[in-house]
This record gives structure tokens, C-alpha cells and sequence, in this order.
């Protein structure tokens, strides 16, 4: 039997960018193999549930969660991680915030099956069928995780110990993170394993930041010629760079995109997407009613721009009624 | 829930109550030194804290004794109309009103209306839903957590 820490991966609602982010280690994986067992992980190797629930209580060291939890399956697989687990990290965006995942939150969750199921235009559903969490078929009973009606982060299921952000995490992060855990030197509880302070401030074209911004518009990154150096608040597009954490190596701002948020707010802010309207906003040039509203019309989806990957983490989480 | 400026509508808050004015006792007004100072994050609190309605009080335009901050509050909340009206919460419910310290009336008369219009849409009630809303966790929680105590966190 082998005494080195016990260490899980596991995925809920999310696209497999933060798995794909681990095998980024590449040749660094060896090392992490080497230093600890890795006891469950389904993308890439072949335990099953009843393996974990073999497992005494608090047995595994630290469970790698990412996703946000939007079944009934998921909330149970993190519930039973949280129980064999002495801690958990919130591993990327959908864990942490939500994710692109939580933008389902500006919907019903049956305004979201119908359209699914039924008025998507490549969708052919003509007995409008919907799945079902028991249904029979053959004699046999088949059952279905249920859909939850709200999407939601993994500290508003489970309590959560650490938060890696980003989406993904880097493998630089990921490392840090695992050196860190491994070595018993644990950061204070609740902690963002990153860098406390705002993109902004480690980015390559923070000197051409002006000091007073002046919004005439706001510019679409696919309908403008970027400039590669300058800062691109000062080119007039969205950058989520001033209310956004550090330690991605602003690898956006280097490919010439503007930041759009993954690594969620510093700790001094509780709403990221609030905060970057009150940046952006207060800087626009119009002074009048009418023009600010021109100079505004120019965002047109304010909630999937500010709230691109903090909806579900939002003070207000989801939104109230259907949508129209 | 009230956010009032300190140079303008708090003044004329305070000038209403001087002159026995009566308004809607649903306000809890709240001092800050200028429109402009109130975060977005603010109005978003107060509504998730069960406000039924948030109401901005500031300076008229060009009086502001900060010179522009209540040009900052106006495009702020512009832009946060949408956010909000995005999310499901009516229009009625979130206000800016450039009151002067000499409108005492003004504070009265937009009080008792935004009190009115929020009493007939009904309560808000945010607190409320969230925890609708999590209900369905809390029907897993006891099957699966068969140990409630949480591991403890030591690490060697």
C-alpha cells in the first residue's frame, strides 16, 4: 500500500478545457505521478463511484473540482468528494464563479429544455420529448439525473477550500498550487491561489493606459483592427482587465484579445460584473442622457459581457421570472 | 433604500423633516458624500438584502460639489438599468433623482411616488427566493452526507 497523498480530479458542468489543463503539465505530470496517487479521476483513468465510496472518510488529500453544479448527479459526486476529502479546491472559472455555464441563470430552466428539446431550429423533436429522470423502456426502468433550476458555483454546494481561478488555470498555477498543498504550508482558508491584485497591473500595455479614459463607443474585437501594444481601453473595446485577477500571464492581452474575465475579481470585490460597469461606465465622454445612451447602445449585451463568466457567483444569481 | 448625497438631497431630506413634511416611512435612507460614490455593487445588495426598491438622490447637474461625480452616477446607472432590467427586476424599482438641498418637497413627493409604484408591483423579496431556490440541494444533502461533520483539515 502506498503512503503518498491520494489527490482526485473530477468534472461537473463544464467544457474539459480545465482537464485539458492539467495534461498541460506535459512532461511535469510525471512529476505529479510521482509525488502523489492519483485515486479518481474519469477523464483519464478508470475508477468508478464505488471506488470513491470504498474510501475512508477524509482518506483523499485534496479533490480537484471544476465545473459549475447545474444536476442532481453532479451535487451528489461533490458532496460524496467532500466527505472522502480533507480539502477541496475549486479548480478554474465554472468551479469558482460559475463559468460560461452560469450565464444559463438568465433563464428558466424549462424555457431552456423547450428550447433544447423543441424550437431550436436543428432540432426534429415532432412528439416534443423531453428526457425524463424515470422512464421505462423494455420492460426496464431508466433513469436520468435531474436538471437544476439554477446553476450554481461549487462553494453555494459544498464548502470549498481553495479557489484556483481561470479558465483555465495555467499549468504554472496548477503547479504552485499542488507544491504548495503537498508541502503542508496551507494558505489561509478561502484563499484564490493566485496573484491578489488586478490584471491590470502586470500588463504588457499598462503604459499606454491613459489616465482619463473617454468613452465615445465601445469597439467589437472581430469588427476592429487591433493595435498589438497599445492598451485597449485606450482602442475603445470592453477589457475586463481593471476588475479582473491577475496571474494568467495576460495571455489574452499577448494573442492581441482584450481581457474578458476568467480569473474573476480581486478579493476587495464581491461583484465582479458590477465593477467593471462601474469602471467602463463612469468613463464614457457623453454628459447627456441621450448620448450616454448612444455611447452605451454600443454594449449590447451588458449581463453577458460584465457577467461573462460571474453570473452564478452574482449578488443577485440568477434572474428573476422567464425572460421575455 | 435610499442613497442620498450629502450636499443635495440629504439637505433637502433634512430640510423636509425642518419643515414637518410627511413622506412614505418605506425609505431608509442612507448618507454618502456623493451620487457618484455609490457602487454599482451597492444597488445589487440592497436589492439581494430585500429591498423592494433603490432610490439615488444627487445634485442637479452642473451643481455637483465634486464638479463631475454625478455625471459618473448618471452614466453608471444608465447602464445598470439594463443590467437589471436583464435580470428580471422591473424598471420601477431602481431611481435617480437630482434633488437640491432647497426641494425638501421634491424629496417628499419623489418618495411617496417610487412608494407607491413599488407597492404595486409587490414585494421583491430576493432573500426569499434564494432560498426557494435552493431547496432542491437540501433534499440530497441528508442522503448523501452521511457523515455531517467535516473532515478535519490537517495535512502530513
Amino acid at each position: 500500500m502506498s503512503v503518498k497523498p491520494k489527490v482526485a480530479f473530477y468534472w461537473c458542468a463544464s467544457c474539459g478545457g480545465c482537464e485539458e489543463s492539467v495534461v498541460d503539465l506535459a512532461e511535469g505530470i510525471l512529476d505529479l505521478v510521482g509525488m502523489v496517487d492519483i485515486v479518481f479521476w474519469p477523464v483519464a483513468m478508470d475508477f468508478k463511484r464505488h471506488d470513491v465510496e470504498a474510501m475512508p472518510d477524509g482518506s483523499i488529500l485534496v479533490s480537484m473540482i471544476n465545473g459549475a453544479i447545474r444536476s442532481s448527479e453532479q451535487e451528489e459526486m461533490v458532496r460524496l468528494l467532500r466527505r472522502k476529502s480533507r480539502l477541496v479546491v475549486a479548480y478554474g472559472a465554472c468551479a469558482q464563479l460559475g463559468g460560461i455555464p452560469g450565464l444559463g441563470n438568465q433563464f428558466d430552466r424549462d424555457q431552456i429544455l423547450r428550447f433544447a428539446y423543441e424550437d431550436c431550429p436543428s432540432v426534429q423533436n415532432t412528439d416534443k420529448v423531453h428526457p425524463q429522470p424515470r422512464s421505462r423502456e423494455n420492460g426496464r426502468v431508466v433513469t436520468l439525473p435531474n436538471l437544476h433550476q439554477v446553476v450554481r458555483t461549487l462553494d453555494q454546494v459544498v464548502p470549498v477550500d481553495y479557489y484556483l481561478p481561470g479558465c483555465p488555470p495555467t499549468p504554472q498555477l496548477l503547479n504552485q498550487a499542488m507544491t504548495r498543498l503537498l508541502s503542508g504550508d496551507l494558505p489561509s482558508r478561502g484563499s484564490v491561489l493566485a496573484p491578489d491584485i488586478a490584471l491590470c497591473d502586470q500588463c504588457s500595455r499598462k503604459d499606454s493606459k491613459p489616465v482619463d479614459l473617454k468613452f465615445t463607443e465601445f469597439k467589437r474585437p472581430h469588427l476592429s483592427r487591433l493595435d498589438p501594444q497599445q492598451c485597449f481601453l485606450a482602442q475603445g473595446l470592453v477589457c475586463m482587465g481593471p476588475a479582473t485577477r491577475g496571474g494568467c500571464e495576460a495571455q489574452c492581452v499577448q494573442g492581441n484579445m482584450p481581457c474578458s474575465g476568467c480569473f474573476g475579481p480581486t478579493s476587495r470585490v464581491r461583484d465582479q460584473g458590477a465593477k467593471i460597469l462601474s469602471s467602463l461606465c463612469s468613463n464614457i465622454a457623453a454628459t447627456s442622457e441621450p448620448d450616454i445612451d448612444r455611447t452605451l447602445a454600443t454594449i449590447p449585451d451588458p449581463v453577458g459581457t460584465f457577467y461573462r463568466y460571474s453570473l452564478a457567483n452574482s449578488l443577485l444569481r440568477k434572474r428573476v421570472g422567464p425572460s421575455v | 433604500m435610499a442613497f442620498f448625497c450629502n450636499w443635495c438631497t440629504y439637505t433637502a431630506a433634512d430640510l423636509a423633516g425642518v419643515s414637518r413634511m410627511k413622506h412614505a416611512p418605506n425609505v431608509r435612507i442612507i448618507r454618502v458624500m456623493c451620487s457618484g460614490r455609490v457602487d454599482p455593487q451597492f444597488v445589487l445588495q440592497a436589492f439581494a438584502k430585500g429591498a423592494d426598491g433603490v432610490l439615488i438622490g444627487g445634485c442637479h447637474i452642473g451643481d455637483c460639489h465634486y464638479v463631475e461625480g454625478n455625471y459618473k452616477a448618471v452614466r453608471r446607472v444608465r447602464m445598470l438599468r439594463r443590467v437589471l432590467q436583464g435580470m428580471g427586476i422591473e424598471e420601477d424599482r431602481f431611481r435617480l433623482e437630482w434633488i437640491s438641498a432647497s426641494e425638501g418637497e421634491k424629496v417628499k413627493l419623489v418618495i411617496n411616488d417610487m412608494v407607491e409604484k413599488v407597492r404595486a408591483l409587490g414585494p421583491l423579496g430576493l432573500p426569499q427566493r434564494f432560498q426557494e431556490w435552493d431547496e432542491e440541494l437540501e433534499s440530497l444533502q441528508h442522503t448523501v452526507e452521511a457523515s455531517p461533520e467535516e473532515a478535519p483539515v490537517h495535512v502530513g
